[in-house]
């Protein structure tokens, strides 16, 4: 058995390792919550890149369909090719395209299925997915043929918690709750994007950023990636420590929501920031 | 012990179903649990559904195992032991629902004691309330259950991890968001359908294609919402301290989308005769005439004031403030109130005026959602 043990520039805690090697010893999926920005889908490529496996994405939006994730039957095209010719009419499989699970479901290598912001969908997107996720196959009454899966993929599922998730869905899910991570461990994340960042001036983005998220009635804290973000900004516009401690350039990589940002001005003209 | 895991959290509020804990055996079984933090880590990933899991969680896994001994090699066998009793015979009786007795409570009692006992600062050891050492009380020791005294956590047992309660704040009777609020106002639904007739296109093709390409047309009508949402906020003096939550409440009712129309209006206190907004002043009668009988009223307030205010007519008037509510709620008789105030103080005699004529809840997600059953 394969174990996950994070990979050069995904940096897991033991919490995270633990879950998901617990989902691929139990052939569970994994539902993956946290904050934005905590690195929910990033954890589905750095399994695949760990595991050197294939990855399938099927990123979900308020549209979505459970059947398309299985497979999806092009009618259009039938209808056309019977009545202007071309294409074998007589041969439904030809027009038959699988989905994301579909297309794990038939590799014959295990591959690892992300499906992406599930909550984004209708609240009753979940429970259509239920007996599939449970068997690993699916019914297609078209072709009358079973697809089942030849290795069982390892399936991860991320969740903003927009919308509460079925219970009998969650009964058959892992969970794994991403925390924000510490200053110490962000340091580790920061790190791995800019290894050449001068010390003194990680550290003094790092004291900002953390004072930011601690105040009070801040409507959206700063996420890991708006960090990365502005820490890109300020090596390339070569802000001094200095600056940095002083005059706070470009917090609006930090703070995009406009109440935020003019209490933060409020703050800082109080000199309470 | 195992067993009593189960019984632990089921005790907490945490509704293990036998999905998960066959699940959750099946993960010890194949040894993915090895020592008390693994198991720690297995139980939350199977057992928890949501990090408003994990406190709770983290209680009942402390009252579990608390006071076990944790002797590395013999734990692996326990548990193997015990799986196999329970597969052998694979079903509760009454008998394993006995309330459990916390030793957490004799802990502390012991801690008391030896606090009293003990006169100077003490380091390592296995008695003293001190650093290091193998005492159950203190920091930094290595003892695998205890209570810890202040300090950094060095050697995190699971199960002092899981007793600093870290996922407090997460649980879900006390947080509040607009998201889980807006969860629940989607319970309120009335879905019927309006409008023209369209053509459906998805299936009038798929009808098209079984009929072997004769074209047979479909045709469907939009459902909508047809429920109004009216909002009434308290914006009087005393509703000041609240202003954050009514804030948060407003913001999910009008982001809330799906309702045929929503309006929110302003009163001071309780109604005389108008509702006000940021624009407009409106007289309630005109905004009765239209309202109906598919509006839904929620009354957001204190109702806390000087029962003169609620129960006395005006100069101008002989409609008390209680007669303005009470006639709104004739009119749309589908209508609740919510109060910030903790239900312990509602026994105010304007707040109990309040309450005989719409139903009260606090304002509270758990309240909301209690109250919406009511409006559906």
């Amino acid at each position: 058995m394969q174990r996950f043990t994070g990979t050069q520039d995904y940096i897991a805690d033991d919490a995270l390792l633990a879950d998901v090697n617990a989902a691929i010893v139990l052939e569970k999926p994994l539902l993956v919550r946290g904050e934005p920005g905590t690195g929910k889908t990033m954890l589905a490529e750095s399994i695949a890149k760990a595991l050197n496996k294939r990855l399938i994405r099927w990123h979900v939006k308020s549209t979505t369909k459970a059947q398309e994730g299985l497979y999806t039957y092009d009618v259009v095209q039938r209808l056309n090719d019977s009545r202007f010719g071309g294409g074998d009419v007589g041969n439904i499989s030809h027009y038959i395209k699988m989905g994301p699970l579909g297309e794990a479901f038939s590799s014959t290598e295990q591959v690892i299925v992300l499906i992406d912001e599930i909550d984004k969908a209708d609240i009753e997107f979940p429970n259509d997915l239920l007996r599939e996720l449970d068997e690993m196959a699916f019914y297609i009454p078209e072709t009358n043929k079973t697809v089942s899966a030849i290795k069982r993929p390892i399936v991860l599922i991320t969740s903003n918690a927009e919308k509460e998730l079925p219970d009998a869905f969650l009964r058959r899910c892992l969970f794994h709750y991403i925390e924000f991570p510490s200053p110490e461990r962000m340091r580790q994340i920061v790190n791995a994007h800019h290894p050449d960042l001068d010390i003194e001036l990680l550290q003094v983005a790092m004291d900002t950023f953390y004072r930011l998220r601690q105040v009070d009635g801040l409507r959206k804290a700063p996420s890991s990636s708006e960090l990365l973000d502005w820490l890109s900004v300020l090596v390339r516009m070569g802000a001094s420590v200095e600056d940095v401690r002083t005059k706070m350039p470009l917090l609006s990589a930090l703070i995009k929501r406009e109440q935020d940002v003019a209490l933060i001005k409020q703050l800082r003209a109080r000199r309470r920031f | 012990m195992f067993t009593l895991l189960l019984y632990h959290l089921r005790y907490q509020g945490i509704l293990v179903g036998t999905h998960e804990w066959l699940t959750f055996l099946k993960g010890v079984r194949l040894g993915i649990a090895s020592d008390v933090d693994s198991l720690y880590q297995l139980g939350r990933t199977v057992l928890c559904k949501s990090e408003s899991d994990f406190d709770a969680y983290d209680q009942g896994f402390v009252e579990a195992f608390e006071g076990v001994e944790f002797a590395n090699v013999l734990f692996e066998e326990m548990l193997h032991k015990e799986l196999q009793k329970w597969l052998e015979n694979p079903k509760y009786t009454d008998d394993d629902l006995v309330e459990p007795d916390i030793p957490i409570d004799k802990l502390m009692e012991e801690l008391q004691k030896r606090l009293e006992e003990q006169e100077k600062r003490h380091d390592g050891g296995h008695r003293w309330v001190g650093t290091g050492g193998r005492s159950p009380f203190g920091h930094s020791g290595r003892a695998s259950h205890g209570i810890r005294v202040g300090g950094e956590s060095k050697n995190r047992s699971a199960i002092s991890v899981a007793g600093e309660r870290k996922w407090q704040a997460y649980r879900k009777d006390t947080a509040l968001n607009t998201r889980d609020l807006q969860v629940v106002l989607k319970q309120l639904r009335q879905l019927t359908p309006t409008g023209e007739w369209a053509l459906d296109i998805e299936s009038t093709i798929r009808r098209t294609v079984d009929n072997g390409g004769e074209i047979e047309l479909d045709f469907q009508r939009e459902k909508k919402n047809r429920l109004h949402l009216v909002l009434l906020l308290d914006s009087g003096g005393s509703m000041e301290p609240h202003a954050r939550m009514v804030e948060q409440f407003f913001t999910a009712f009008s982001e809330s989308k799906g309702f045929k129309s929503f309006q929110s209006w302003h009163f001071h206190n309780v109604p005389y005769g108008r509702f006000f907004s940021e624009q407009k002043t409106e007289s309630i009668v005109d905004l009765l005439s239209e309202w109906t009988v598919h509006h839904r009223v929620v009354w957001v307030g204190d109702a806390c004031m000087a029962p003169y205010e609620m129960f006395s007519p005006t100069y101008h008037s002989n409609m008390r403030g209680i007669d303005w509510i009470q006639r709104v709620v004739e009119k749309c008789p589908k209508s609740i109130w919510l109060n910030p105030e903790t239900p312990r103080f509602w026994n105010h005699p304007t707040i109990e005026g309040v309450s005989r004529v719409v139903d009260m809840y606090p304002l509270t997600l758990e309240g909301l959602s209690e109250g919406i059953q009511q409006l559906r």
